[in-house]
């Protein structure tokens, strides 16, 4: 089983000691520090020959990636201005691993379901992203008429399958979409993507077991973002090598990079074509790093992390990364960037606007969906 | 009409249905080669799996999948995930059977069925529908004790966006079987283990589903309602017998549908006899039968002659030695002291 050691990016010194103490001896630790430390952040990669895409299509990825960011910081303006409640959880600095994995699947075809961090797959699912905003907002125009909520987006036209809120549990839900894919025998690859925390939970390990034991066509993404909410990996993981859990379970595992597009762009294609054309599990484990906090209402970060931290994720933040490649491949120049970034702020300020016109539900909805065929008794 | 057990009747409807319809499959511990820890799904392994390979297990290779067991897959022991890879299943309009080896173990799988299954519909805005059905015996057997021998059916009954029947013959779960296996809702189909051996006379019909909702009245009588759901439908019954001797002329109710609950039918029977007593088996304080007493004081108070009588479980852990343990579980004697005790 092959793992891609040297993409883990460097967290600062105090990670390292702890890494340090918690293994038996020095050779330990500096063999498992191998695997996940990086020295050099890397800003701007050598002009590469062989594009992971064509051209229009890297523009169109650097489109996505930027109009997720502005969706989020919409997102984000919408609940510091109440029209949000509950729970909402951004994907700022995550972006990639949306952009990357989901550009390389057949959307509309495959299956995809992840956590309640969602909004950015609907995003690029083609999910339309009006009803996204509204259903943040808890409007009538939503996808689930504001019944689910940021953290239960779906929409079945694009096979995406949500949006759910107990860390772990749908795992097992994923489990099911790949395991009735290959009832039927149809070739849909399902990505599942879940949090670090997830990587914990008992029934992932019990979905593991049985996609493993079955071989089911599934990608599990474990998108490694250092932090279940505010207790870090190596607090929360007796082994801090996510992708490890996938060994027990005879399943292929792996670490990459989800930082940098380019690197999620062609692993991605690999591994989908592999898990599609031979009908086999996968247990990825993307490095990531979200900029903002674990949820809206996660207002204190520095009570789990450093600023110093941070301002060295910042430097390495995915969309500069990816700004530099496009410029140093001469696919975009900086001014083309620029108006890029104006017109997708210019959309997300427009759906914003959109989604807020969208009424509120009629209040004879609360009974509406509960079962297919039948209304609940009413009243208090 | 066909005379057979309340098993085999269980296992014809789900035969019947997976002839009918490929969607329909079986999945749980044991239920294949072992062929259930109650033998309910003997013969379906080799009904539908013509290869004595488990098609799972083999190397991903479409010619080796034709035709070979996929439709009753022996699962793992472990309970949240095989009800969430059922549950996901569902999502995409598969309609599998999850067979609980009780359901006793289906507590694992709660946040898999409360926290996922019974909340989809609602969540997606009516996108996604889940036709599961989650059954296998509950309540107590014989001496399995206390962590074995749980009445599940009254917590699931508390949850929107879950059906949950407890049918007390064969025919009726053969019917109700039917019926949960064709919804497009999560269903709790819950069994009692003392109904498996117990016979009865079952339509031959294949399309007779018996629908949700419908309460059925067991034995007709004017001057007190016996509610009851399950097995203690038989119970009710046979103190039905006994009240005859002394000359009370008892009705039985089987409820058989908890959730939807047909309240028309139980309110009727009290309206006509003016006395009430539920039977159930789970522990007396919140149990389901609490529910449907309360419902009755409510809405008939001005036909009630007496009090809403209530007989359930005793509230302990259920106890191993045999004596104790009967001692928990309500008989006809504990229905005739309660029909006494109200007047």
């Amino acid at each position: 089983m092959t793992s891609s050691p040297e993409v883990f990016p460097a967290r600062g010194r105090r990670r390292y000691t702890r890494l340090h103490w918690r293994c038996r001896s020095k050779g330990a630790a500096d063999a498992a520090l191998s695997q996940i430390s990086r020295s050099d952040i890397r800003v701007a990669k050598p002009a590469q020959k062989n594009l992971p895409a064509s051209p229009a299509e890297l523009i169109s990825y650097y489109r996505e990636m930027l109009f997720i960011r502005h969706f989020e910081e919409k997102c984000n303006l919408a609940y510091r201005t109440g029209k949000a409640g509950g729970y909402l959880h951004v994907y700022i600095g995550m972006e990639p691993l949306v952009v990357g994995w989901l550009n390389n699947i057949r959307k509309g075809h495959d299956y995809v379901i992840t956590a309640y961090r969602d909004h950015g797959h609907a995003l690029v699912l083609g999910s339309d992203p009006v009803a996204t905003m509204a259903e943040i907002m808890g409007r009538s125009g939503g996808q689930s008429r504001g019944k689910g909520g940021s953290m239960h987006i779906y929409d079945i036209d694009k096979q995406f399958y949500g949006g759910w809120g107990i860390v772990g549990g749908h795992t097992a839900l994923g489990g099911g979409l790949a395991m009735a894919a290959k009832y039927r025998k149809e070739d849909r690859v399902t990505l599942c993507y879940l949090g670090d925390g997830a990587a914990n939970a008992g029934v992932f390990f019990e979905t593991l077991n049985m996609c493993g034991l079955w071989q089911l066509p599934i990608i599990f993404i474990i998108e490694n973002n250092l932090y279940a909410m505010g207790t870090a990996l190596e607090r929360h993981a007796a082994d801090p090598q996510l992708y490890k859990r996938g060994f027990p379970f005879n399943m292929k595992h792996e670490r990459v990079d989800g930082h940098d597009l380019v690197e999620v762009l062609n692993h991605s294609k690999r591994i989908i074509d592999d898990c599609r054309e031979n009908s086999q599990p996968y247990l990825i484990e993307a490095m990531t790093y979200r900029n903002m906090g674990h949820g809206a209402a996660d207002n204190d970060r520095q009570l789990y992390r450093t600023k110093e931290e941070e301002d060295e994720y910042m430097k390495r933040d995915c969309i500069r990364l990816y700004e530099a490649f496009l410029d140093s491949n001469s696919i975009l120049s900086r001014s083309e960037m620029e108006k890029i970034d104006a017109e997708e702020l210019d959309r997300a300020e427009t759906i914003y606007e959109e989604a807020d016109k969208s009424p509120f539900p009629d209040p004879e909805q609360v009974y509406t969906d509960v079962y297919t065929d039948m209304t609940p008794e009413m009243g208090h | 009409m066909t005379n057979m057990t309340y098993r085999d009747a269980v296992r014809l409807a789900m035969i019947e249905e997976m002839d009918r319809d490929q969607n329909v499959f079986i999945m749980g511990e044991d239920i294949g080669k072992y062929k259930g820890t109650f033998r309910v799904t003997d013969g379906l392994f080799e009904r539908y799996c013509q290869e004595p390979r488990d098609w799972l297990v083999e190397p991903p290779h479409p010619e080796i999948l034709d035709g070979v067991g996929r439709r009753v897959i022996d699962t793992p022991i472990t309970e949240p995930g095989i009800v969430g890879m059922a549950t996901g299943a569902a999502m995409t309009g598969l309609r599998p059977i999850v067979e609980m080896m009780t359901m006793s173990f289906s507590i694992l799988a709660l946040d898999q069925i409360i926290n996922h299954a019974a909340k989809i519909h609602y969540m997606t805005g009516g996108q996604i529908s889940v036709p599961l059905v989650i059954r296998g015996p509950g309540g107590a057997a014989n001496q399995l004790s206390a962590q074995h021998s749980h009445s599940m059916e009254g917590w699931y009954a508390h949850v929107p966006g879950l059906k949950v029947v407890a049918p007390a013959t064969p025919n009726c779960a053969k019917g109700m079987l039917k019926a949960a296996i064709r919804d497009d809702n999560p269903v709790i189909f819950t069994e009692n283990p003392g109904l498996y051996s117990m016979k009865g006379d079952v339509s031959d019909d294949v399309d007779e589903i018996i629908p949700f909702g419908k309460a059925r009245i067991a034995k007709e009588g004017k001057d007190i309602s016996l509610i009851a759901y399950s097995r203690m439908v038989n119970v009710s019954l046979a103190a039905a017998e006994l009240l005859a001797a002394d000359g009370i002329d008892a009705e039985v109710v089987d409820v058989r549908s908890l959730l939807p609950l047909d309240t028309e039918t139980i309110y009727n029977s009290v309206r006509k006899t003016h006395r009430a007593v539920v039977v159930y088996e789970d522990w007396k304080s919140g149990g389901f039968g609490a529910e449907i007493a309360a419902r009755i004081a409510q809405d008939c108070f001005d036909d009630l002659d007496a009090p809403v009588g209530r007989v359930g479980g005793l509230n302990v852990p259920m106890p191993y030695a045999r004596v104790l343990e009967l001692q928990c579980i309500p008989n006809e004697q504990d229905v005739l002291a309660e029909v006494r005790k109200i007047g």
